[in-house]
């Protein structure tokens, strides 16, 4: 057991109080339409006891937990309340879950980003938890006036083993609720976990089978109007003059205007980023409606920026990728006297374009400002921000603002960026009316907050026994460099060099699942194949040798990994894949990542079958440290693998004079099933460490076992993504 | 504005909307079944999926005029508890992450079982590939149609 304090975030726990007469206080009412199916009915409670503000406890026993964080698809609302009723020590089948509103007053960083809600709401979930139990068990030991210490628990239930005695949770809650909190409190050894580790069902899995409301855009209200706005068609450019009558005059049509969501003077966050503060509103009574008149609307746009294109880029980028900065971002030993004496130099360029975020759900949001306050709900990976900014832009004080995140139809980063709250908020302030804000597809799509497009150049020294001596990387990328310079290789060559670059552009970008490392794992992974097979040694191998030179003799300082961590995971998958075995009419790649404190090794198998190549399988291993819901962590690895795969051969969002030259899924192509790998197998590294990020780490090396694989099964080596486009093999 | 008599999960409904409002608003907004998804709006991503006729159809492009009397029935109806074999196999291989698509892929796998019970994988491809899943759930889509087969 581990003693801990329970300093962290003690205002949550100063707040217990019981909470009388069975008040739910939390739930939106648009949610009490949702009619539970039979054996998902659990016999709710007469009344509820507020332990703390991440739980409270029905007297019968049933035990509600709030998921703080935002819902993204990465399956938190699943697994941070399995961390709370681990130490709560509670059977998992009576525990219901909520989805928390923004608390800042209870919770800390309800955020979904970096796939850092489970690690760094590790430990304050587990204080919640075992919090209340002690709490219970104070209560149990004070009614039966024995020890608290002789007390056991055990799925719900304090039993006193001397006197045989035993209470339910929800006998004891009512005076728990009264205990003080305790100063300290014991947490469970990882030996003892009993739902942590166990594979655990996605808590809105039947809701989401039986087309329940859950996600933002299916909010419907008493008096509610549909938002739709119009953005210029082109980075670079803005409203000059509207012509709205004819969507004035269509049916449902309620008014038309010009907004800025963002006005000059007003403090901004980080996730205020946007291309289009200024927009034309139409609002409607029905969304059809809307989209019609929309496209009703007669609209002058005026250039105010460059008009960028995607050659242009390209250009520009070759530009950079061929000069060396000022300043290199980290250099070790001589690079130059290595490259200059090595027996052989290899180099290459990698590239890859623009992305959109495509999330399923397009971009929405409710807001209801009135002159006292103001309600919002929708989905938002960053609640916390967006209410700060709408205090801003509306001039209503926080606590006046209150946040409502629904489950998100995917976020994949694009929800960090919320302009579309407070573009929601600014119009109903306006039009003094309660509006749900819908972004068409299209809207979506050309709306900007895009992966940047990255160029690289790798270098590498082998000396005449073939060692690698020396290793330089150059990126360049859309408003910054795609490099991580303290990572792998470095400190694993004795002569490194990182350089970086940046591009200015009126095109906004944003993170995008994995950021840099999305394009890095891949041309990293991709060259040290290369590298391998120029050096004549087994790409695992060579991989390894370098790992043992970081871990024996690192160069250099701070070096951002644990190469022990990264050498395990491909040791396991080099075994479990039964690396090195003959397999006729299959290519085999391989590659090994770091990202988000997390391990990932991954094998791809490409078979051609005399058409065009598709991946017959992938194994993965992964190190998060403790997983918390293997069944849910092995879905987000399966998720990451596809992704990676999927925009790697064939997505890309392209530019002429500034304008997206996709807008919709006819020209954004998507992977879809049929190009999907037809099977992934995950292993993860048993572990006690702390968990670390599963959202992510999947994602960027699959990209450069994908290469090594194609390679392999095609003879050719792929530099440019997406792989398939304008390739007659690939495509 | 024009009236409609609909046949929507057995339920005979009227609403009064454009007759060119597409099947998809007019469940969202006019008769408040929101499980039907918006994801593209031009018949390519799946997520509008419904059944007209027991036949998969999308809903982002079809107006209402064209509906008529037609049995319509959506995700909220396919079954009454929740507990057709797809939704169960859904479950069983917990399918969803961020589960916007789900709706539509679970209409168009029911579609399929319909016609052809024992699908191979090339049959399961060929039917679910105008359904998208952005968050890249198929492998646990072509198990979970398996199941359902079998089961
Ligand atoms: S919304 Fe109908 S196919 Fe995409
Ligand atoms: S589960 Fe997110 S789009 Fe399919």
């Amino acid at each position: 057991m581990t003693l801990v304090k329970t300093t962290y975030n003690r205002r949550s726990f100063l707040k217990s109080t019981a909470l009388a007469g069975g008040g739910m206080v939390l739930g939106f009412s648009w949610l009490a339409s949702c009619k539970p199916s039979a054996e998902e009915v659990l016999a709710m409670p007469k009344e509820w006891f507020d332990i703390n503000g991440f739980l409270k406890i029905g007297e019968n026993g049933v035990v509600t937990i709030m998921s703080p964080n935002p819902e993204i698809g990465q399956n938190v609302k699943t697994a941070m309340p399995m961390i709370v009723a681990e130490e709560l020590d509670v059977d998992w089948k009576k525990v219901i879950v909520e989805q928390a509103p923004l608390n800042t007053d209870i919770f800390t960083r309800q955020l979904a980003g970096g796939s850092q809600s489970i690690r760094q709401g590790w430990q304050g979930l587990r204080m919640a938890g075992a919090t209340a139990r002690r709490m219970l068990m104070e209560a149990a030991a004070k009614q039966w006036g024995v020890p608290v210490e002789e007390l056991t628990t055990e799925a719900g239930v304090i039993s006193h083993k001397n006197s045989g005695k035993t209470a339910g949770y929800g006998e004891v809650a009512s005076a728990a609720a009264g205990i003080p909190v305790p100063e300290e409190v014991e947490l469970k050894d990882v030996k003892d976990f009993r739902i942590i580790g166990t594979p655990r069902k996605n808590v809105d899995g039947k809701k989401l089978y039986t087309g329940q409301p859950l996600f933002g855009l299916d909010i419907q209200r008493e008096g509610m109007l549909i938002a739709m706005i119009e953005h210029p068609p082109a980075f670079g450019m803005k409203v000059k003059s509207v012509d709205d009558s004819a969507a004035r005059a269509m049916s449902g049509v309620k008014d038309v205007f010009t907004i800025n969501s963002l006005p000059e003077g007003i403090e901004k966050q980080w996730s205020d980023t946007n291309a289009f503060p200024e927009l034309v509103v139409v609002v409607a009574e029905s969304t059809w409606q809307a989209m019609k008149a929309k496209k009703a609307l007669r609209i002058e746009w005026e250039r105010t920026g460059d008009a960028e294109s995607t050659a242009g880029h390209a250009a520009k980028l070759d530009e950079l990728i061929a000069k060396a900065p000022a300043e290199p971002a980290r250099k070790d030993g001589d690079p130059e006297a290595a490259f200059k004496n090595a027996a052989k130099v290899i180099e290459r360029t990698y590239s890859a374009p623009f992305l959109a975020h495509n999330t399923m759900e397009p971009m929405n949001f409710f807001a209801h400002v009135t002159d006292e306050k103001a309600e919002l709900v929708g989905p938002i990976q960053t609640p916390e921000f967006l209410e700060k900014t709408i205090s801003a832009v509306t001039g209503l004080p926080l606590e006046k603002i209150h946040i409502d995140m629904t489950r998100m139809g995917g976020g994949f980063g694009r929800r960090l960026y919320g302009h579309f709250g407070v573009e929601a908020a600014v119009i109903s302030q306006k039009v003094k009316a309660p509006v749900k804000l819908v972004y068409t597809r299209d809207d979506d799509m050309t709306q900007g907050t895009y992966r940047p497009g990255y160029k690289v150049l790798y270098r590498a020294a082998l000396d005449e026994n073939n060692n690698l001596i020396a290793f330089h990387v150059r990126g360049a990328g859309t408003h910054g460099s795609p490099i991580f310079a303290n990572r792998f290789p470095a400190g694993a060559v004795d002569n490194y060099l990182a350089e970086e670059h940046s591009l200015d552009s009126n095109i906004s970008t944003g993170a995008w699942r994995a950021p840099r490392s999305n394009f890095i794992a891949g041309a990293e992974q991709a060259f040290l194949d290369e590298v391998a097979e120029a050096a004549g040694k087994d790409p695992i191998d060579f991989r390894l040798e370098l790992f043992d030179r970081a871990i024996k003799n690192p160069v250099g300082k701070d070096n951002d990994y644990d190469a022990e961590r990264y050498a395990g995971v491909l040791k396991l998958v080099k075994e479990k894949a039964g690396w090195g075995k003959d397999m006729p009419g299959v290519g085999r790649g391989v590659s090994a990542y770091f990202c988000h404190n997390s391990y990932v090794a991954q094998v791809v198998d490409v078979a051609t079958d005399g058409g065009s190549p598709r991946v017959k399988k992938v194994w993965c291993a992964v190190d998060c440290g403790i997983v918390v819901n293997p069944e849910g962590a092995i879905n987000q690895i399966e998720g990451g693998i596809v992704d990676g795969i999927g925009h790697a051969m064939y997505s890309a969002m392209t530019f002429k004079e500034g304008k997206p030259e996709q807008s919709n899924f006819d020209k954004y192509r998507l992977i879809r099933i049929n190009e999907a790998p037809a099977e992934i197998e995950t292993h993860f590294v048993e572990s006690d460490i702390d968990p670390t990020g599963l959202g992510e780490p999947s994602l960027p090396p699959v990209i450069g076992a994908l290469a090594n694989a194609l390679y392999k099964a095609t003879g050719k080596r792929v530099y440019d993504q997406p792989f398939a486009m304008g390739s007659a093999v690939l495509g | 504005m024009a009236t409609f008599n609909l046949n929507i999960n057995g339920k005979k409904q009227q609403v009064d909307v454009d007759a060119d409002t597409p099947l998809l608003w007019v469940l969202r907004d006019h008769v408040n079944l929101v499980g039907t998804k918006y994801g593209c709006g031009i018949n390519q991503c799946g997520a509008c999926t419904v059944h007209l006729n027991g036949v998969a159809m999308r809903s982002c492009m079809l107006p209402i005029s064209q509906v008529g009397e037609q049995a319509v029935t959506t995700i909220e109806g396919l079954s009454e508890n929740g507990d057709h074999p797809v939704q169960k196999a859904w479950i069983e291989h917990d399918v969803a992450q961020c589960g916007y698509c789900q709706a539509g892929q679970i209409m168009n796998a029911a579609a399929l079982l319909k016609n052809s019970p024992n699908p191979s994988d090339e049959e399961i491809e060929g039917a679910m590939a105008g359904n998208i899943c952005r968050c890249g759930t198929y492998v646990r889509i072509k198990a979970a149609i398996k199941t359902a087969a079998a089961g």
